[in-house]
């Protein structure tokens, strides 16, 4: 459409007589686009919403090991609230959430101002960092599992070196295990988090900072004051990717923990798999996993919305 | 005009799609997750029995999740409308599967072949839904073994046990020793193997099948439920730190390298002692779990039937029950994987010692009435209660959980719909 537009507007003249293959033009323009995405649009409208429309449909039946479509209210929301594995598992999600998602920022942010002070060797150093995102997080998980094993990683090793005292056994620990995931996710993400930030910081006028440093600024004071403000819409994109990476979290957790010792390290996610598909649940399971959706909305929306104001704000 | 031409393409391409499973009649296709070393070796082999009848095999093989995967991808065919011929389902899923009227009725098969005959009544029951039967079995495993290194016993001057007692004076001495005593892996479903052979060890086969079969909320709360709770809490003591997680061969690793003194397991284990070059009877021995000597609990793994269209499938059908049930298939198959034939009338000479015993306990135990199934392996309860209950033995066995609160526990998770 754009593209035509002005040649219509300017030479009105041969538009009119080469009406034909003109026509035919503004006609592919108009539905070409739309020809071409509407598999797309399609695909997504059926496996995304339509599924989850379904989902929702099968969290008010009484679906067992297959699909029922008979209704029957709230049932299986309110067993689940009554199951004290999900509320373990909906805390642990609380804590591996918030924990997560801060540390990453910190750490993320911290990489991000270090990198950015012109230092040598930058680009092998960012490579290392954002090394970990390569990686899958079941390879991550099977590699901190034998890391914070206590009969075979790091608490052996320090014995090993002397140090009969030390202990690191998080991992068997029914109260800790919890926090070896963070660990985890915090070693693979926190990379990408930087990657995120360094971009924004690049994109930080120097010619504030320099004014900045003409009036006398400090350099933490700069950052404190311009710099981190303005990388309001990098936190943005950056809590956006992380909320949902943690509400989703089921393979690096399954390759961890298997949500063990006992069920101490469950989430929601592996919650959901286990009621749907292995215990012949599925109405129960699909409660879990509306639950879900319900959490990633409660964090999203805001979050979108916030964002939504801020960019037309700075418009 | 186009749009017709459009739609009756599509049209044709889902017949024929759909046709597919009709199109080979004289086939049958087998959905089972046998696909590790000797089980492997045991479906080549029926595949290759089927084949001498004419029958064309089609393997339907999906690994992983110890059948969990194969289950969701069952599911997806059968709403699909094309159900394999028969899949690898055991247990009381059995009966789930059929109260979605999918199952065929192979009773013609059964008939011919006398299988009412030659299976214990407890086994028929559950290859039965409605009275018709739906299922073939393929081998029994019987769960409640404990596995002991002879050696690292007689290093610590203790005996083999038959009793929690004598089990618990074995443990002591194994760990004053400097070993570990019991080998084993923390997680749910080890948890359980375990819990089932305490329950059955302290209150025989009519407490297990009272509380654990039958789910009675007063045997379930009651004294022997307490009771095995705490064994259970003193066995945890004697398991080495590290065991979270631990998948089981590595636990029985330990007793084959010595590093353990005995392991609670079904019979499986033994794959891992032949495969490591070890002797029954010489470099290891199985004995019943402690106090279960007379007792047998059975895991079951059986080829469950789907309803299939066209009189040569359906025919085909029952040639494979047929085979599945014959003396040479139960025969081959179970020296393979190392579990023992369903059916009587097996030659029994190729056979070790571990499943020579194996076979005379499930005889005089299906006559005592203490063959009972296994609950930590889906065979005593549905899948959704064995689930609950199998939550609230692993936050036993991970947490400090008293034993009153454990049958609390224990009671509200058998309520589970």
């Amino acid at each position: 459409m754009s593209v035509t537009s002005p040649s219509e507007t300017h030479i009105p003249a041969i538009q009119k007589k080469a009406s034909a293959p003109g026509r035919m033009q503004a006609f592919a323009d108009i539905w070409l686009p739309r020809l071409v995405l509407s598999p797309t649009v399609f695909a997504s409208l059926l496996f995304v919403y339509g599924f989850i429309a379904f989902t929702a449909y099968l969290s008010f039946t009484d679906s067992r090991l297959m699909p029922n479509y008979e209704l029957t209210g709230f049932g299986q929301y309110q067993a689940l609230f009554e199951l004290d594995r999900w509320w373990v598992s909906a805390a642990n999600l609380g804590i591996f959430g918030g924990l997560f998602i801060l540390f990453c920022l910190i750490v993320g942010l911290l990489l991000a101002v270090f990198l950015d002070q012109k230092i040598r060797m930058e680009g092998a150093l960012r490579a290392i960092y954002l090394y970990p995102m390569a990686l899958s997080f079941i390879v991550t998980g099977v590699a901190w599992k034998w890391i914070l094993n206590p009969g075979l990683g790091l608490e052996k090793m320090v014995h090993e070196w002397g140090f009969p005292n030390f202990s690191m056994d998080w991992l068997v620990d029914s109260d800790m295990a919890i926090y070896t995931v963070v660990i985890a996710g915090l070693w693979q993400s926190s990379g990408f988090v930087m990657a995120l930030f360094l971009a924004g910081l690049r994109g930080v006028d120097d010619a504030i900072i320099k004014a900045a440093m003409v009036d006398g600024a400090s350099l933490p004071t700069i950052y404190r004051r311009i710099v981190i403000p303005a990388l309001r819409p990098v936190f943005f994109s950056v809590l956006l990717v992380l909320s949902h990476i943690a509400i989703k979290s089921f393979d690096l957790v399954m390759a961890l923990t298997a949500g063990g010792p006992g069920t101490s390290s469950d989430v929601p996610a592996i919650f959901m798999y286990q009621f749907s598909f292995t215990r012949g649940q599925l109405g129960l399971g699909a409660a879990s996993a509306m639950m879900m959706l319900m959490t990633v909305l409660a964090v999203l929306v805001p979050l979108i919305y916030l964002e939504s104001k801020e960019a037309k704000h700075g418009h | 005009m186009k749009l017709k031409k459009l739609t009756l393409a599509i049209l044709t391409g889902t017949t024929l799609l759909a046709g597919t499973s009709v199109a080979n009649a004289a086939e049958v296709e087998v959905l089972h997750y046998w696909t590790a070393g000797g089980e492997a070796k045991s479906v080549a082999e029926l595949k290759k029995m089927m084949e001498a009848k004419g029958v064309a095999w089609k393997d339907f093989a999906v690994a992983g999740g110890a059948g969990e995967n194969a289950m969701t991808a069952l599911k997806a065919r059968v709403i699909a409308g094309s159900a394999p011929t028969a899949a690898l389902i055991k247990g009381p899923s059995i009966q789930e599967w059929g109260n979605e009227g999918v199952l065929a009725n192979i009773d013609a098969a059964a008939a011919e072949g006398k299988w009412e005959a030659s299976l214990p009544p407890m086994l028929t029951n559950i290859m039965k839904y409605k009275g018709h039967y739906v299922a073939a079995p393929v081998n029994v495993h019987r769960v409640n073994w404990l596995w002991v290194n002879p050696e690292v016993l007689k290093k610590s001057g203790a005996k083999v046990p038959t009793n929690f007692a004598e089990f618990f004076d074995a443990a002591d001495k194994i760990k004053k020793a400097g070993y570990v005593a019991i080998a084993h892996g923390g997680q749910p479903w080890q948890d359980a193997t375990v819990f089932e052979s305490v329950a059955l060890g302290i209150g025989g086969a009519e407490f297990y099948k009272k509380a654990i079969v039958q789910l009675d909320q007063a045997t379930l709360t009651g004294p022997t439920m307490i009771k095995t709770f705490d064994t259970l809490a003193k066995i945890k003591t004697y398991i080495d730190k590290d065991a979270a997680g631990r998948d089981w061969n590595l636990a029985t690793a330990m007793v084959i390298n010595g590093k353990a003194g005995m392991q609670f397991m079904g019979d499986w284990a033994k794959g891992e002692f032949t495969a490591a070059g070890k002797q029954p009877g010489k470099d290891f021995l199985c004995v019943a779990a402690p106090g279960t000597e007379k007792s047998f609990t059975f895991n079951v793994d059986s080829l469950t039937m789907f309803a299939v269209k066209g009189a040569d499938a359906q025919k085909a059908q029952l040639t494979l029950a047929t085979a599945v049930m014959s003396p040479e298939f139960q025969e081959v198959f179970n020296l393979n994987k190392g579990s023992i034939p369903a059916r009587s009338g097996v030659s029994r000479a190729k056979f070790d010692s571990c499943a020579l015993k194996s076979m005379d306990d499930m005889d005089a135990s299906s006559k005592a009435g203490s063959f009972v199934p296994s609950f930590a392996h889906g065979m005593a309860i549905d899948s959704a209660k064995a689930g609950a209950i199998q939550d609230v033995i692993a936050k036993f066995m991970n947490s400090n959980m008293t034993s009153q609160a454990a049958v609390q526990a224990l009671a509200k998770a058998a309520k589970t719909k």
